[in-house]
Parts: structure tokens; C-alpha cells; sequence
């Protein structure tokens, strides 16, 4: 359950930018999560919430983009989507292939309401 | 409203600091692994296996991590290496601040080797860089052979996959083929090692592997600085 701690650096990230931003209302925060971080979306939103809770930042809703695990083929270069471990690529059929996304772990975008 | 882009990651915090001793352990080419298993898998087992391996000169030094007591601590200290118990109070996971605090007042130009151990715990430490080499994970016959498919993440990061605790495979339903199959899928291409703590069998594939990443990493050192 580190979760929370993550949902702790996503605030501490919220709040360095508002301050670049002179106090901007921040009215939501998207983030970006690949299905190899390890990161439980649920677990981080409620997390989120209990750290935003009578804060300042209430109310401040976390969107969270979950992003499958992406590969490119060594053969023919196709970029595909892994489902269920399956790594053959569906252009050409070769099992060669090398992963290129999916461990995404970022802040993606602040929504503000414009001063 | 207006939606500011920021496209940065979440632990970059974390991340400034691992690669800040990164570059410290390059420097001095000290070479780092940092160990992850579920509680119970033998990551202390397997320390303490290597520990009596080592010649008495070797100079290797240990950060191991529990949330509380010092146990682990006391049982790697019985082999005359340096070992510090970072003790995080809760906290599930290492994360990079501790290693660079715990390392304050050591003296790293003393050392080859540093072995990090980290919490037990399959998911949380796999977000967080250490600045290590490598991270070795630690999978047991006690446990499912199915633990690669449910927690993908740690096995997709480690280099290493370290199937310990092989002198159960008589009296447990662990199937041995199907855990090898299941990593390859998570990270194909891994490399494992099958070993008994207990019994010392496929101890030698490990040290090998142990001492060839160390040299693999020393070389890197050296083009890296410009010695070679």
C-alpha cells in the first residue's frame, strides 16, 4: 500500500505548481498510470481524497488515465498493445518484440480556472 | 478553466535522487543490487548464504529494510561486514532518501558491493529506484507460480529472478516449469537462477551470476570514465 505516499508526491506536485501559478484555482489533476507501475488506481484515488480532505484543495478531483502495456515488434517495427501477456505481433506473428510503455507513472495535466 | 500540461513523473523527487547515487556508486564504481521478494520469500536467507561465500577481505557492505526491529540486521551482521538497518516505521517500501541518509557516514570508497534488502513486499518497492544496478527478485516454492502474472511490475524490473527454497518442490504443489514460463512472459528473456538456501543447490549459478553482473557493471565504470 504505498498509494498513499504516491498520492503524496501528486499533491506535493499540485501544490509546487500553484504556487508558480500565484495561487490559481486548481480544479482537477490527471495522471497518467501504465499497468506495469504497480500502482492500484483505486487505492491511489482514495488516498488522494483523504489527503485532499479539508484542505485548501477540496474539492480536487484525481482523473487517472490507465495505460496498457505497449510493444514494438523487432521485426516489421508494428506497435501493439499487449493484452493477457500476449506478445506475438498481430502485423507479422513474430515473438520478437521489445516493450516500449506501460510502466507510466507521471502527472499529466492540471486543470486551472483561469484568473 | 484551461488544462496546463505537465508531463512529469509522479516519484521524480525519488528519481533525482536515485540517479544522484547512481552516479556517486558509478564514481566509485561500486556496484549496488537492490532485492525485493514478498515477507518469507529468503531474501535474508540468501544474504546470509552469500555472506559465507565471500572471502573475509570482500568489501561488501548491507542496507536492509523492515518496517520494525532489527532482526535482519543482527542475523547479517554475524559475518563481519559492515550492515545498517534502515527501519522505516511503516513505511512499505525503500525509497531513495533513506539509502542516501543511511549512507551518510559511510565511507563508500571502501566498498566493492552494496546489497540492499529491501521491505518484503512484492508491489510497493518496485516503484521506487534505488539507484542500483539491478534489482533481483526473490520468488519462493512456497508461494504460487502464478506470483509473476499477478504482480508483473517487480518482475518485469528485476534483472534476476531468484527461484529460492527448491528443496520444498518435493512437498508442495509449486510447479517449478510453470513460474520459469510465467516470468518469461511477464519479462521475456529474464534470467533465473533456481537455488536451495537451505541446501546450498544452484548456490554456484548465483555467485556466478552474482560475480559476472559485477564485472559487466565495473566495465561499464570504466568506459563510462574513460579507462578502457
Amino acid at each position: 500500500m504505498h498509494e498513499l505516499s504516491i498520492a503524496n508526491s501528486i499533491l506535493e506536485a499540485v501544490r509546487k505548481e500553484r504556487e508558480r501559478l500565484n495561487g490559481a484555482r486548481v480544479t482537477k489533476v490527471g495522471v497518467r498510470i501504465g499497468e506495469l507501475a504497480g500502482v492500484d488506481p483505486e487505492a491511489l484515488s482514495f488516498g488522494f481524497e483523504v489527503l485532499v480532505k479539508d484542505t485548501d484543495f477540496e474539492p480536487l478531483p484525481l482523473a487517472i488515465e490507465s495505460v496498457p502495456r505497449r510493444h514494438e515488434c523487432s521485426q516489421c517495427r508494428h506497435v501493439f498493445t499487449v493484452v493477457d501477456y500476449r506478445m506475438d505481433c498481430p502485423a507479422c506473428g513474430s515473438t520478437d518484440s521489445r516493450c516500449i510503455g506501460g510502466d507510466e507513472l507521471e502527472l499529466a495535466y492540471l486543470e486551472v480556472e483561469e484568473l | 478553466m484551461s488544462r496546463l500540461p505537465l508531463e512529469q513523473k509522479v516519484l521524480s523527487e525519488n528519481d533525482r535522487i536515485a540517479q544522484r547515487l547512481r552516479e556517486r556508486f558509478l564514481a566509485r564504481g561500486l556496484f549496488c543490487l537492490n532485492f525485493i521478494s514478498s515477507p518469507g520469500a529468503g531474501k535474508t536467507s540468501l544474504l546470509e548464504r552469500t555472506l559465507e561465500r565471500f572471502p573475509t577481505g570482500e568489501r561488501v557492505a548491507l542496507l536492509t529494510g523492515d518496517i520494525q526491529t532489527d532482526n535482519d540486521a543482527k542475523r547479517l551482521a554475524r559475518f563481519g561486514f559492515p550492515v545498517k538497518q534502515i527501519t522505516t516505521g511503516g513505511t512499505c517500501h525503500l525509497d531513495a532518501r533513506m539509502i542516501e541518509r543511511a549512507l551518510e557516514d559511510w565511507p563508500l570508497e571502501s566498498l566493492d558491493t552494496l546489497l540492499i534488502e529491501n521491505v518484503g513486499n512484492l508491489v510497493c518497492p518496485s516503484s521506487y529506484d534505488l539507484g542500483e544496478a539491478a534489482k533481483v527478485v526473490v520468488l519462493s516454492a512456497a508461494e504460487g507460480e502464478d506470483k509473476p502474472l499477478k504482480y508483473p511490475a517487480i518482475f518485469f524490473k528485476a534483472e534476476l529472478l531468484i527461484l529460492n527454497k527448491t528443496d520444498l518442490l518435493p512437498y508442495v504443489s509449486f510447479d517449478l516449469a510453470q513460474a520459469r514460463a510465467n516470468a518469461l512472459q511477464v519479462h521475456p528473456g529474464m534470467e533465473i537462477v533456481e537455488l536451495s538456501c537451505k541446501t546450498g543447490a544452484g548456490f554456484e549459478d548465483w555467485m556466478k551470476w552474482l560475480a559476472r553482473r559485477r564485472e559487466s557493471a565495473k566495465a561499464g565504470t570504466m568506459l563510462a570514465s574513460g579507462q578502457v
